[in-house]
């Protein structure tokens, strides 16, 4: 469909045109490219903190009792590790990196609808993770609570929970502003021609997510803000001292958090359903499947969240129905890897590393789900609910699933972003490394949480000790994958990229690489007889 | 047998799940992989374009659907006995207080381990003191959480003879993960020789009985070792660098100091320790039974 460009008279948008040059030109930039790269850098670097200090407490946990420094560190040490991994690594995640720099692109549009706003939301991510992270230097020390600030232990601990507290409710509302933006850019800009179901199926991962962002998001919200009240004022929401409930804060936690799931996952889902048919180079298998099905995962989600509080004293008709609504959002899932494997029935496949990662991503994502399924079913959860088994479980989806998809999307989108290409061979040992490690990592958790090890724990039963072992050398092989990694994409600059390096159908690789500021020369229209993945 | 009356309906249904997922994982990675390799570009260097089918969609829509509602139920007919406890079970209050656990027996008794008859129903009606905790017992499948406020309860029949580990996993603060115990389950004619012997009342001194009623022996040990913080032996008298306002004096330990530390604790921090750690007691202990721990601590020079 395209042919390949010799020259491109209209500059890129890495060159500035504007009034700053520099570090400047990019912090006042509202070209939604930009942002998204700086979303990225700023993500990579919170990425790796939160990497070295999950590190940290695996050398804490090679051996039983103290080996390194003591319980209150390894409870700061759990609390801003998950701060940072959740509030400012996968929540935005996919969405503001690759929403940001290509969901634009793939609609056919110059930019999001409020470009001003998108820059506002970054500095109000910025602004969040800083707040979140002075707690660690300020008041009476890190907060011990978690990232779940569960009451009434967050109301009473003495360490500075409220920074951290205040500093995710910043972060929130970046998350919504985000998802306003996106959900006005598909309506109201995609290309001419391009119905709702003729849109990529990236973008409509996105819209489902946004929905998400900007509907649950305020219930955290304002939670967070009654946490802050309840420690200043002694108001009495959720500390039973006080006259309050504690178990009214795990509702109203998870009526957000459990839908964060989806806002971190979807994306990543709709990334690897436009990695797959390019690399196979065939029409995605079920397109409108895995369109409604991400907005019934959106949609379900919201109806699930109890289910991380079996085990809390809900009567036993609560329990019964959030088990019963849990299995259900099982299914739409399920639908989107079948229709992934089918969609390379009889391709023409290319295993280059964006598309290793993404098998990467459907493995470790099968086995984060169906390890779901023994959480949501009611006697098995009883047993497996806050254990090392939970831990593995959402770090199958979040890191394995997530994180995987994030790495299938630089190397993916790489191309486009720099105009450069990377090294094939050392991104596919990254992958090797990165795989092995998180599996040896992980996978052990599994069995200690199966075997009764409680999680948050700084210090264990002798017969969990192989297992915590194993996971302290996985962790060092994907320490190396991720270095290996970085330093492959960010060491040196790889030769010079085409347009269209993978032979992708929508709209992106239509366009020069690195894309000019308003990315298209001629405003791109779908015909009647067109359709999205038209591989012929 | 399970050790707990649960253990073979929670097992039941891990494998019924484990054995359906672990089916489905191996079939879709399998099927995942031979299309890598049988369509490879180099082996098949045109792709077809196929069609989308909607019995197909219709099919793996039905099929887990189908199979996600048997894991539903035999996850709820495992779960569903834990809710109904029989009405001669043995009634035991389980306190959880930051980082100890305390099992109450009929009349008062009690226990810091959790003793139960073989082959009779219990009844643990779980009371917190402070903040959440959960009571754990892998061995016998059944958790639930203790939170101050409400009456949750648990309740089993423990089927064999030992020595189970009782766990926290609700993270309750600094010592959470020491928060363990024992359940022995012994015959039944051991059990009632064993709550005989338990003493009616503590004979231990009024002071110490305060101390471990508010938990602080969690973190100051009466033997002279280090737990968390200084131990309690030798405690009293004793002259002590302390931290004020960011700047160092000494002290001598008084009833003074002791009443300020339990009532404001940050205000003067013995070098070496952090702020923040130690909450205030302000309202938790009466001047009255400040008067007994420091009698109580004078004894254990």
């Amino acid at each position: 469909m395209t042919e390949e460009k010799t020259h491109h008279p209209e500059p890129s948008y890495l060159v500035d045109t504007g009034k700053y040059k520099g570090l400047m030109a990019w912090l006042t930039s509202t070209d939604h490219k930009r942002i998204g790269m700086m979303y990225m850098y700023a993500m990579m670097v919170f990425f790796v903190v939160g990497v070295l200090l999950g590190e940290l407490m695996r050398l804490e946990l090679f051996r039983p009792g103290q080996q390194f420094y003591g319980p209150q560190t390894y409870n700061g040490l759990f609390t801003i590790h998950g701060i940072i991994m959740i509030f400012t690594v996968v929540i935005p995640g996919l969405a503001a990196v690759f929403g940001n720099f290509s969901m634009p692109i793939m609609i056919g549009a110059k930019d999001v609808a409020f470009p001003r706003l998108n820059l506002f939301s970054f500095y109000l991510y910025i602004l969040g993770a800083a707040i979140a992270l002075s707690s660690q230097f300020m008041g009476n020390g890190p907060p011990d609570t978690g990232w779940t600030f569960y009451a009434p232990y967050s109301i009473q601990t003495h360490t500075n929970v409220v920074a951290a507290v205040f500093g995710a409710f910043v972060l929130g509302f970046s998350s919504i502003l985000t998802g306003l933006n996106f959900i006005v850019t598909m309506h109201r800009m995609r290309a001419p021609g391009m119905t709702f179901f003729k849109m990529p199926l990236f973008p409509w991962s996105l819209y489902a997510t946004a929905w998400i962002q900007v509907l649950a998001t305020p219930i955290v919200g304002i939670t967070l803000l009654m946490i802050v009240a309840e420690r200043w004022l002694r108001i009495g929401f959720f500390d039973p001292s006080l006259g309050g409930d504690p178990v009214l804060y795990q509702h109203l936690f998870w009526i957000y958090s459990h839908p964060a799931v989806y806002i971190m996952i979807l994306p990543a889902m709709g990334v690897i359903t436009e990695i797959i048919p390019t690399f196979a180079q065939r029409k995605v298998f079920g397109y409108k499947a895995i369109a409604i099905s991400s907005l019934a995962i959106a949609l379900v989600g919201y109806f699930v969240w109890a289910h991380h509080m079996y085990t809390s004293g809900m009567s036993p008709t609560a329990r019964w129905i959030f088990s019963l609504l849990t299995f259900l959002v099982a299914v739409p899932s399920a639908i989107k890897v079948f229709n992934w494997v089918t969609t390379m029935y009889k391709g023409s496949i290319d295993v280059k590393p964006p598309f290793l990662f993404a098998l990467g991503f459907i493995f470790l994502f099968m086995i984060g789900g169906m390890t779901g399924l023994s959480l949501g079913a009611l006697a098995t959860n009883i047993h497996v609910h806050d254990t090392a088994y939970v831990v593995a479980h959402f770090h199958y989806i979040v890191f394995g699933g997530v994180g995987f998809a994030f790495f299938a999307a630089i190397h993916y989108w790489y191309p486009k972003m720099y105009g450069r290409m990377y090294n094939f061979k050392r991104a596919n040992w990254s992958f090797a490394f990165l795989f092995a490690g998180f599996n040896l990592l992980y996978f052990p958790q599994f069995i200690i949480g199966i075997m009764g090890m409680p999680r948050r724990y700084f210090d264990y039963l002798p017969q969990f000790t192989f297992g915590m072992q194993l996971s302290f050398f996985g962790g060092i092989l994907l320490l190396i994958g991720i270095v290996l990694m970085l330093t492959n994409l960010f060491s040196k600059k790889g030769a010079k990229a085409p347009d269209n390096p993978w032979g992708g159908k929508t709209y992106e690789w239509t366009i020069p690489s690195p894309p000019p500021v308003e990315n298209f020369e001629v405003m791109p229209e779908m015909g009647e007889n067109e359709q999205p993945y038209d591989y012929k | 047998m399970g050790a707990s009356n649960f253990v073979e309906g929670v097992d039941l249904a891990f494998k019924v799940i484990f054995g359906i997922s672990l089916f489905f994982l191996a079939g879709i990675t399998t099927v995942m992989l031979w299309f890598v390799f049988r369509y490879s570009r180099k082996r098949h260097p045109v792709a077809e374009q196929i069609k989308d089918n909607n019995l197909l969609e219709i099919t793996w829509i039905t099929i887990p659907l189908i199979l996600v509602l048997l894991m539903f139920y035999y996850g709820y007919a495992a779960f569903s006995p834990q809710r109904i406890v029989p009405k001669d079970a043995i009634p035991i209050t389980v306190i959880g207080k930051m980082w100890v656990w305390t099992f109450e027996y009929e009349g008062g008794k009690q226990s810091p381990v959790l003793v139960v008859p073989l082959n009779k129903p219990v009844r643990l009606n779980l009371h917190s003191e402070d903040v959440i905790h959960s009571l754990f017992i892998p061995a016998f499948r059944i958790k639930e959480d203790v939170v101050p406020g409400k009456n949750n309860f648990m309740w089993f029949i423990a089927q064999q003879p030992g020595e189970y580990d009782v766990l926290c996993t609700v993270y309750c603060g600094l010592r959470h993960s020491y928060m363990e115990t024992k359940t022995r389950v012994v015959s039944e004619a051991e059990y009632e020789a064993w709550l005989k012997a338990l003493p009616e009342k503590s004979n231990e001194p009024e002071g110490l009985v305060i101390l471990k009623k508010n938990a602080c022996t969690g973190c100051h040990s009466i033997d002279g070792s280090k737990i968390v913080s200084v131990s309690f032996k030798g405690m009293f008298g004793k002259s002590e660098k302390v931290m004020t306002n960011g700047s160092e004096r000494s002290i001598t330990i008084d009833e003074e100091y002791i009443k300020s530390s339990l009532y404001d604790p940050d205000k003067d921090i013995v070098s070496g320790y952090q702020k923040g750690i130690m909450k205030t007691y302000k309202g938790l202990v009466s001047e009255q039974e400040m008067t007994k721990i420091i009698d109580y601590l004078k004894t254990i020079k």
